[in-house]
Formats: structure tokens, C-alpha cells, sequence
């Protein structure tokens, strides 16, 4: 049967034969916000989602279940069961309806994610294609550039400000244009972050409830609808713009999308590749950081292979084995999203189980990428684990799981990658980095959806010398 | 050595034609790599290998005959 849309608020029988997790967090408890009370796991996930999602599988195995307010949450994990959830069919597990946070922040009639078909068909026209690589990683790498041009020789940034901006030009310049990102400034990137933090788990009882994160969150995306207004206005007084300036903002004022319409767009391009490559970048760094020896390996590749000249755009593009291994390591222990949801279309069979309808069923990359069993010593930082004939990632195509997996993997993974290389490429060479703050004090803020570094998460650079 | 890709993973990227045009094609139909040689000359390896690690699906692997 198909779900009802109308009638998959309410939970679902037929799922007494799946384990459910214990409960640590009282949910009628005085710390509880009111609006959340009796919401089964949801108070535990707003502050410790990845203790929750550990102990579903410590406690009920590759399959058990939570309880977010009036839905079910069946959680799996293992590589049979991920395999099973990767390769289900849009039309049996759908992910679009899954993410109740994403719908005030990409505006209404925005998309949460295109289907297969859809994406296949982008990548073959659009920025994300292969042959478009080369020009990303020149812009890459002119972007990272003009950040440290100010830098002097030696200083302190905050990781998350830093990476967060860098991969707000990088995005916007790559899948938008270069127009568009030259009249974007740092306040952009701070505006956006707002977004980002908006994405409170409260939004699974009500994504609109009347709390200072979600105003927060709509303020900031009216702030951005303004800037984008400003700038469709300037095009527009601009008149006839010659063809080889155009972006993708011309094209989408072409068509006659309005500003709400044009941001909801932008917002939703950049996203999958802004929070995420910004964490990714900051968490490499400081397991680099803390791994002095992997550090030196790194920068002795990277100093062997720019010896000869050769540019970064050129590199980024192409094999660096010691630097991919410890990005692949940072990912696993630091997957961008630590949960991926679907809501279930049709009944679905799972390990013996049927998933009835209307149940939301998920997959965590934060527990799967830890399995004992594939990765031995999995709490380690250990970039060997790529290396021929390991190769734990390819070893373990649906339990390594950092991009997720199936058809909807994520379709930027190649373009991230290069985005890292290009990245450490320029700054390691130019600059040697120390911790500003004791090593284990870095951590993420899970108290939103969509994780950050906690700041401060400071460190320090000083130009090396030639 | 045997080379297999998954056409229900595959997402189009093309990139392992890039590495070894000789062993993987493309179904312009389909949008999916197709396996043009699918038990290629030991000299190919190398480049076979670097296809199925850099595939961004995940969809290549090789089996040992």
C-alpha cells in the first residue's frame, strides 16, 4: 500500500517485533522544553544524537527504532541491512518528506533533493559534470588564495568562520557563477550560518513553532531574499547582459523567477556542499593537527609534488594518496551528516521484518563508519586503512558510508574531494598551523540537525619558510 | 581479473572512461557505464584500479579469475 500523507503523522502498529531503544533523557523532565514534552527520543536527540544512535545499535543490533514525537524511527545499521536501505527504490523509501527541517529554510516549492533520474540528468548538463572539474579547482584554488592574501605571516583564525566563508565562494562561484560570487561578502556566509543553525529537531513536531531558533532562522532567510533582490535589481538596471558574463542568476531572471523563489534555489544548490565541506575541512585539519606524524607525511607529499611547479587545479584533480587517506579517515570518524532518513512509501522487508508505511526508517554514517568488525580499532585516526590491499572504504562499500551510498550517494563527492586537495594543497605549502586551544577541546555542536564546530575552535599559522 | 560494474549504482559521472576508455563505456540510452572488456589484459590494471577507486558510486569492482 501507499502511505496516506494525511495519515502518516500517526504511528504505526506492526512494529513490535523491532527492538526500541532505551530512554536516558525523561521526556516530561523540567529541562524539556514545553513544546517537546512527550516526544519519546526527540529531547535526547536535540543534545545527544550520536549517543542515541550508538546505543540503538549497542542495544537492539542492526535494526531497532526510536520514537521522534507521534513517528517512528527505525534505525539501521550493518552493511546488510544499509545495502537493503541504500538500494530501495525512490518510490519505496522517499527522502524528500523525511527532512521536515530543510522546508522553511529552502521556502516552499524548493525541492529537497532531485530524483535519480533528475540528478543524472544535471550531472550530464550541469556544474557538477566531469569536464567542469578543471575550471572548479582553478577557481578553487583563486578562492583560497585571496582568503590567505591578507593573512601576513603569521596569525589565528577560527576554523569554522574561516571554512564556513571560504566554502560559501567556493560553492556559490562553482554552481552559481562568478558573477554572482563577486558581489557576495562575508556577510553572506555569516547570514547563511544562521540558516544553517536553524535547523532544530523541535521543526519534527512543528518546522514554523513560535521559538527564538526558528525566528532566527526566518529572519536570516529574509536577509537573504533582500541581498538577493539587490543584486537581481542591479541586473536587471544593467539591461542586456553580453552572453559569456551571464550566470545562473541571469538565466533564473530570464525565466521570471522572483527573488524568493531565485534565493530558495541558491539556498538549496549550496547547501549539500557548504556545512559539509566546511566541517570536513576544519575536522581534517584538526586530526592533522593532532596526528603530527600523518602532518609530516602530508606536507612531504605535497612538497614532493608541487616541486616541480605544477599547478594545484592540475594536482587537486589527480591522485594524492597520503592526503586522500587522511580525508577519507577524517570522514569516517566525522561524517558531515551523522543521519540519513527516508520516509517508507510501501511496506518494506528488512531482515526479516516488514517496515510497514508511513514509518521513517534511516541509516546513521556516525555509527556504521565505526563498526568494529570493518574497521578494526574503528576510534582511531588511522589513514593506512586505505592503502592497498585494506582499502576499507571500497572493503566496506555499504558500511563506509560517509557520502552515503546506493543512487543517492552524494553526487558532489568527487568535487569535494578535489575541493580538499585543493585546499590543503595551497595552505600547507604556504603555512604550518599549530593548535590554539588544548587538542581535545575541538568537538561538534549537535544540538542542530545540521552539525558545527563548537567555537572557538582557533588555530594558529605561521608562513613557512622558503 | 574480472572487471564488474553495478548499472543500479552507477550515476553517470563517466569518470572511468576517463581512466580506461578501452575497458568501460557509456549507454547514452541508459546513462549508465557499460563493461566493454570485461576480463582485460593483466597491462590494464593499473588503470582499471584507479577507475574502481575513483568511481564516485561506488559501482566498479574487480574480481580476482
Amino acid at each position: 500500500m501507499r502511505a496516506d500523507p494525511s495519515q502518516t503523522s500517526s504511528r504505526v502498529e506492526g512494529l513490535s517485533d523491532i527492538p526500541e531503544v532505551s530512554t536516558v533523557l525523561d521526556d516530561q523532565s523540567a529541562e524539556v522544553p514545553e513544546i517537546i514534552r512527550g516526544t519519546g527520543h526527540l529531547p535526547e536527540m536535540r543534545v545527544d544524537p550520536i549517543g542515541l544512535f550508538t546505543r540503538v545499535r549497542e542495544e537492539c543490533g542492526d535494526i531497532g527504532r526510536f520514537r521522534l514525537a507521534d513517528k517512528d524511527v527505525v534505525l539501521v545499521t550493518g552493511a546488510e541491512a544499509n545495502e537493503a536501505f541504500f538500494r530501495a527504490p525512490d518510490s519505496v523509501l522517499d527522502q524528500a518528506a523525511a527532512y521536515p527541517f530543510m522546508t522553511p529554510i529552502f521556502g516552499k516549492g524548493v525541492v529537497f533533493d532531485a530524483s535519480p533520474e533528475e540528478r543524472q540528468q544535471m550531472l550530464k548538463n550541469q556544474a557538477l559534470r566531469g569536464d567542469m572539474m578543471r575550471g572548479h579547482a582553478q577557481t578553487i584554488e583563486a578562492e583560497i588564495r585571496r582568503m590567505v592574501a591578507d593573512w601576513g605571516d603569521e596569525g589565528e583564525i577560527d576554523l569554522l568562520d574561516f571554512f564556513a566563508e571560504l566554502t560559501i565562494y567556493t560553492t556559490s562561484s562553482c554552481l552559481i557563477g562568478r558573477p554572482f560570487r563577486e558581489q557576495l561578502d562575508g556577510s553572506f556566509a555569516e547570514i547563511y550560518h544562521r540558516l544553517e543553525h536553524g535547523t532544530d529537531a523541535i521543526a519534527y513536531v512543528d518546522p514554523y513553532a513560535d521559538i527564538e531558533t526558528f525566528r532566527t532562522r526566518d529572519r536570516a532567510r529574509e536577509e537573504l531574499v533582500a541581498k538577493v533582490q539587490a543584486i537581481i535589481a542591479g541586473r536587471v538596471a544593467q539591461g542586456e547582459i553580453p552572453k559569456e558574463d551571464r550566470d545562473l542568476l541571469d538565466v533564473l531572471i530570464a525565466v521570471g523567477y522572483d527573488a524568493e523563489m531565485v534565493t530558495g534555489i541558491f539556498i538549496s544548490m549550496m547547501f549539500a556542499g557548504h556545512h559539509t565541506s566546511s566541517g570536513t575541512a576544519s575536522w581534517a585539519m584538526i586530526e592533522l593537527l593532532r596526528h603530527p606524524d600523518v602532518m609530516a607525511d602530508v606536507v612531504a607529499e605535497l612538497d614532493d609534488l608541487y616541486a616541480d611547479g605544477s599547478e594545484v587545479s592540475f594536482q587537486a584533480l589527480r591522485s594524492i594518496p597520503v592526503l586522500e587517506s587522511a580525508l577519507k579517515e577524517t570522514l569516517r570518524l566525522h561524517p558531515p551528516l551523522i543521519i540519513l532518513m527516508r520516509l517508507v512509501q510501501e511496506d518494506f522487508e528488512l531482515l526479516g521484518h516488514t517496515i510497514p508505511a508511513g514509518t521513517v526508517i534511516s541509516a546513521s554514517p556516525k555509527v556504521s563508519n565505526r563498526i568494529e568488525e570493518d574497521f578494526p580499532k574503528a576510534d582511531e585516526f588511522d589513514p593506512a586503512r586505505y592503502v592497498d590491499p585494506r582499502q576499507e572504504d571500497l572493503q566496506n562499500r555499504w558500511t563506509w558510508i560517509p557520502f552515503g551510498a546506493g543512487k543517492h550517494r552524494c553526487v558532489g563527492n568527487a568535487f569535494a574531494m578535489m575541493q580538499m586537495k585543493a585546499i590543503f594543497s595551497v595552505i600547507l605549502r604556504d603555512f604550518e598551523f599549530e593548535a590554539a586551544q588544548p587538542l581535545d577541546s575541538y568537538r561538534d555542536d549537535c544540538s542542530k540537525m545540521v552539525i558545527q564546530l563548537e567555537q572557538p575552535c582557533r588555530v594558529r599559522y605561521r608562513r613557512r619558510a622558503t | 581479473m574480472r572487471v564488474i560494474a553495478d548499472t543500479g549504482l552507477c550515476q553517470g559521472h563517466q569518470l572511468c572512461q576517463g581512466e580506461a576508455p578501452d575497458v568501460f563505456g557509456f549507454d547514452d540510452e541508459q546513462d549508465v557505464v557499460v563493461v566493454l572488456e570485461e576480463h582485460p589484459d593483466e597491462s590494464r590494471r593499473a588503470d582499471v584500479t584507479t577507475a574502481v577507486k575513483y568511481c564516485p558510486a561506488f559501482a566498479l569492482s574487480i574480481e580476482e579469475d
